[in-house]
C-alpha cells in the first residue's frame, strides 16, 4: 500500500498535478499498464469495469483485459491498435495526473512527440524478453528532443523472465549507453509486470532485489516542474482587454515572474514601459509567476496587440527573422526547401519559407530533422534547450491551416 | 472573484486547470471572428461561462450564448439559463428541437428521447449563425472515444467530426485555422474531471440549478434509471411513479437523464458522494451514451457536442 503520511504538497491551495506521457508498443503491454495504473489506483469505475469484462468476455477471454479500458476508437477496437493520443486522467490523494497515452508503433512518432510536448515525465516501455529495440531508442530520442525532464524505463513482463535481476541489469545498461548518446538528462528505471501487478500501484513481492519505488510511488513523489525562480518573464500577449480608457494586456505568463513596478521591454518593437498593475482574473496581485492567466496594465500608452512579447529583467529573447530549429514533421504531406507557410510561434503568426532541411530534399511524416526558415517578421525566440513554450513553434499550410510540422528552436 | 495567491513555485491543480481554461478562451478570442459559447444550463456549461466571464473581466465576455432546446428540459434549469443571461447582459441563441418536429423536419423517436435529434438544429443554426468557434463543455474523462478529442477540433461546413482529420496539438499551441464554412469545436474543460468541477463550483461559490442537490421528486424505474415525469412520455403502462430523494449528477433531455437516489444536498456533500462513487457520471445517469460501444464516436462524427 502507498503510505498517504505526510502529504506535504508544494502547491499552494491544493495538490499539484504531473503530465506525464507514455511510449511503447502494445506488444510491450502498454495499454495493459495503463489499464494497470487506473485500475489499481481505483480509477476505474464499475460502470467502465462491466464494460470492459463484458467485451472481454465476448471475446473468449477469461479475466478482464485491461486493454480495453483505453482502446477508444472502433477502427483501433477492431484493428487492436491505438491510432492516436488519449487522454486518461487517474488521482491519489497525493498528485493528480493527466497522461497522455501515445501508440507506441514506428509510424506513429508524431503522436509521442505531440504528447511530450506538454509532458513532464515520459514513460518508455521495454518489454523484458526483447530488451532495448530500435523502437525504444525512437522513443528516447523523442524524450531527449523533447526535453521531458524525467524519463522512466519501465522493464515490463518481468514475470516472463523469471523475475531476474540479470535480465533487467543488463537491459537498463543498454538504454544507458543510448541515452548518453541521445544526451538524455537521466532516467529511472524499474522492472514491472502490468499483467500481474508487480511494481506498478503495489511494491513487488518477487523482486526483492529491486529496492526503488513502485511506478506510481515514483510518480507521486517525482518534483513537478516549476520552472526556475529566475527564469527570464516571457509574457506573451494574446487579448487586448479594453475596459474604458484603460488596456488590459491578456495572456499566460510563459516563464519566470512579472512584478509591478518591472521595467519592461516589448517585442519586436522594442519599447519599453512599466508595469502599473497586474490582474489575476479580477484580483490584483504584486507579483504573477508563470503559468498563470493575468492581465498587465502598462504606464504608457503603447502600441501593444496579440502577437507582442512583453519581457523584464535580464536575458532577452533573440529577435530574428533566420530561425534555426530541430524538427518532427507531423503531416502526410511532405515538407519541401522553398515551401511558403506560416509559422505560429506563442500568441504570433508569420509567413515563411524553408531554406533548408540540413541537406535532406524533403521530410516526410514522423521524420526527425532539422530546419531553416526565413520568416516574413522577426520573432522573439528563446531557445528550447531553456524554454519549452517560446523556443516552440508549428509550422502551418496556409492553403488549408494544416499543421504540418513541430519545430524546436536552437540558437 | 478568487484569484491565486502565488507563495509557493507551483499552482495548484484546479488554479492550472483555470489558468489553461482561461488561455484557451482568450486564444479563441484573439482568433475568432464570431465564436458562440453552448450553454444548457448544466454545471459544465456554467463553469465554461464563469471561466469565460473572469478571462475578459473587468470587460463583459466577448461571445453570445447558444442553447439547443430539446423541448423537454427540466423547468428548473430553463429557469436559471434565463437568469444568467439577464443577469450578465448575453445574448442567447436557441436551437428548437420542438422547432424542427412541429415542421415535420425531425420525427419523434418511440423511446421518447431526444438527444440524438439535437445534431441538426445545433448543426444548421452554426451555419445560419455564422459561427467559427463553438464552445463546448466537453471533458475528455467523459466517455472513451472523448480522450482522443483535441482542445481545438475541427468540423466540416457539415459539423462532421473525422478522427483522421484532427491536427496533432502540441504544447500549448492550437491551431483554429480553417476554411470558409468550416468551424471549430472548443473545449476549455478537456482536462478537468467531474470531481475538478465540482471542487472548482464550491470553491468559487457558483450557483447552480438547485435539482442538481438532493430533493424530493415524483419518479419512475425505466431500464435502470430514476426518469422524472413528464410530459415527455412516462410514466407508461407498467412504470409507477414514487416519490424519491434524488439528485441530477448531470442535466440534459428529461428523457434520457437518470437521477440517482442521494441525500446529498450541499456541495460538499456531493462532493463526497462522488468522490466514493462507483460509477461514472454518465454510467450512473445517461442513457443515450449506453446506446452501443461506439455510440458517442458515431454521434460525434455527425456533429453532436
Amino acid at each position: 500500500m502507498i503510505s498517504t503520511a505526510n502529504m506535504i504538497s508544494t502547491a499552494v491551495g491544493g495538490i499539484d498535478t504531473l503530465r506525464l506521457a507514455t511510449a511503447g508498443s502494445v506488444d510491450d503491454g502498454k495499454s495493459t499498464l495503463v489499464g494497470r495504473l487506473l485500475h489499481d489506483s481505483k480509477s476505474v469505475l464499475a460502470d467502465q469495469l462491466e464494460a470492459v469484462e463484458h467485451a472481454s468476455r465476448s471475446r473468449g477471454q477469461d479475466a478482464p483485459d485491461l486493454a480495453l479500458l483505453t482502446d477508444g476508437l472502433r477502427a483501433e477496437r477492431e484493428q487492436g491498435i491505438t491510432i492516436d493520443v488519449a487522454y486518461r486522467y487517474f488521482a491519489t490523494p497525493r498528485r493528480r495526473f493527466i497522461l497522455a497515452d501515445t501508440p507506441g508503433h514506428v509510424q506513429y512518432t508524431r503522436n509521442m512527440v505531440t504528447g511530450a510536448s506538454t509532458a513532464e515525465l515520459a514513460i518508455i516501455l521495454v518489454d523484458a524478453r526483447n530488451g532495448v529495440v530500435e523502437q525504444t531508442c525512437r522513443h528516447a530520442a523523442v524524450a531527449a528532443l523533447l526535453r521531458v525532464p524525467q524519463v522512466v524505463l519501465a522493464v515490463n513482463k518481468m514475470d516472463l523472465v523469471g523475475y531476474g535481476e540479470k535480465e533487467f541489469d543488463r537491459i537498463v545498461e543498454d538504454f544507458a549507453g543510448h541515452a548518453a548518446e541521445l544526451s538524455l538528462p537521466g532516467f529511472t528505471p524499474i522492472p514491472v509486470s502490468a499483467l500481474a501487478g508487480d511494481n506498478v500501484v503495489e511494491r513487488s513481492a518477487h523482486m526483492d532485489w529491486y529496492t526503488g519505488p513502485a511506478l506510481l510511488e515514483f510518480l507521486e513523489e517525482v518534483p513537478v516542474g516549476a520552472d526556475p525562480a529566475d527564469a527570464p518573464a516571457r509574457f506573451p500577449v494574446q487579448y487586448v482587454i479594453r475596459h474604458g480608457e484603460v488596456r488590459h494586456y491578456a495572456g499566460q505568463l510563459a516563464s519566470g515572474a512579472l512584478r509591478v513596478g518591472d521595467r519592461v521591454t516589448v517585442h519586436p518593437s522594442g519599447e519599453t514601459s512599466e508595469i502599473t498593475g497586474i490582474d489575476v482574473l479580477g484580483t490584483g496581485v504584486a507579483v504573477a509567476r508563470a503559468p498563470q492567466s493575468i492581465s498587465v496594465r502598462l504606464a504608457d500608452e503603447r502600441d501593444v496587440s496579440r502577437g507582442d512579447m512583453i519581457t523584464a529583467g535580464v536575458g532577452v529573447p533573440v529577435l530574428t527573422k533566420e530561425v534555426r530549429a530541430a524538427v518532427c514533421h507531423l503531416a502526410d504531406r511532405p515538407l519541401k526547401v522553398g515551401d511558403r507557410v506560416l509559422v505560429r510561434h506563442t500568441t504570433r503568426t508569420v509567413k515563411a519559407v524553408v531554406k533548408d532541411l540540413a541537406g535532406a530534399a524533403e521530410l516526410t511524416a514522423n521524420d526527425l530533422g532539422r530546419i531553416g526558415l526565413r520568416t516574413a517578421e522577426p520573432l522573439a525566440l528563446d531557445d528550447y534547450a531553456t524554454s519549452r513554450r517560446t523556443g516552440a513553434f508549428l509550422i502551418i499550410d496556409p492553403a488549408d491551416g494544416t499543421t504540418l510540422t513541430a519545430g524546436m528552436v536552437e540558437l | 472573484m478568487t484569484g491565486a495567491a502565488v507563495t509557493g513555485s507551483v499552482l495548484s491543480h484546479l488554479d492550472a486547470l483555470e489558468s489553461e481554461a482561461v488561455h484557451i478562451f482568450r486564444e479563441v478570442a484573439g482568433e475568432f471572428e464570431r465564436p458562440v459559447i453552448l450553454f444548457s444550463g448544466g454545471k459544465d456549461s456554467i463553469v465554461m461561462l464563469h471561466l469565460a466571464l473572469k478571462a475578459f473581466t473587468p470587460a463583459p465576455v466577448p461571445f453570445a450564448l447558444l442553447h439547443v432546446d430539446t423541448g423537454h428540459n427540466f423547468p428548473e434549469v430553463i429557469d436559471y439559463r434565463d437568469r444568467v443571461v439577464a443577469a450578465h447582459g448575453l445574448r442567447l441563441h436557441v436551437a428548437s428541437v420542438q422547432d424542427y418536429i412541429d415542421r415535420g423536419v425531425l420525427r419523434e423517436r418511440p423511446d421518447g428521447t431526444r438527444n440524438p435529434l439535437q445534431t441538426l438544429p445545433l448543426t444548421e443554426k452554426i451555419q445560419s449563425g455564422r459561427f467559427d468557434a463553438v464552445f463546448g463543455g466537453g471533458r475528455r474523462d467523459e466517455e472513451k472515444a472523448r480522450a482522443k478529442e483535441r482542445v481545438f477540433s475541427l468540423r466540416d461546413e457539415f459539423s462532421q467530426w473525422d478522427p483522421r482529420r484532427q491536427r496533432p496539438e502540441l504544447w500549448n499551441l492550437y491551431n483554429g485555422r480553417h476554411a470558409p464554412g468550416e468551424h471549430v469545436r472548443v473545449f476549455p474543460l478537456s482536462n478537468w474531471t467531474e470531481l475538478d468541477v465540482w471542487q472548482y463550483m464550491a470553491r468559487e461559490h457558483i450557483e447552480l440549478p438547485n435539482i442538481y442537490y438532493a430533493h424530493q421528486r415524483e419518479v419512475f424505474r425505466r431500464g435502470d434509471m430514476w426518469l422524472t415525469a413528464g410530459e415527455w412520455g412516462g410514466p407508461k403502462d407498467g412504470e409507477t411513479v414514487e416519490k424519491r430523494q434524488v439528485r441530477y449528477r448531470t442535466v440534459g433531455d428529461m428523457s434520457c437523464t437518470g437521477a440517482v437516489d442521494s441525500d446529498a444536498d450541499t456541495i460538499d456533500r456531493v462532493i463526497a458522494e462522488i468522490a466514493a462513487s462507483r460509477l461514472t457520471e454518465r454510467g450512473a445517469t445517461r442513457a443515450d451514451d449506453k446506446l452501443s460501444e461506439a455510440a458517442m464516436e458515431d454521434r460525434k462524427r455527425e456533429g453532436y457536442f
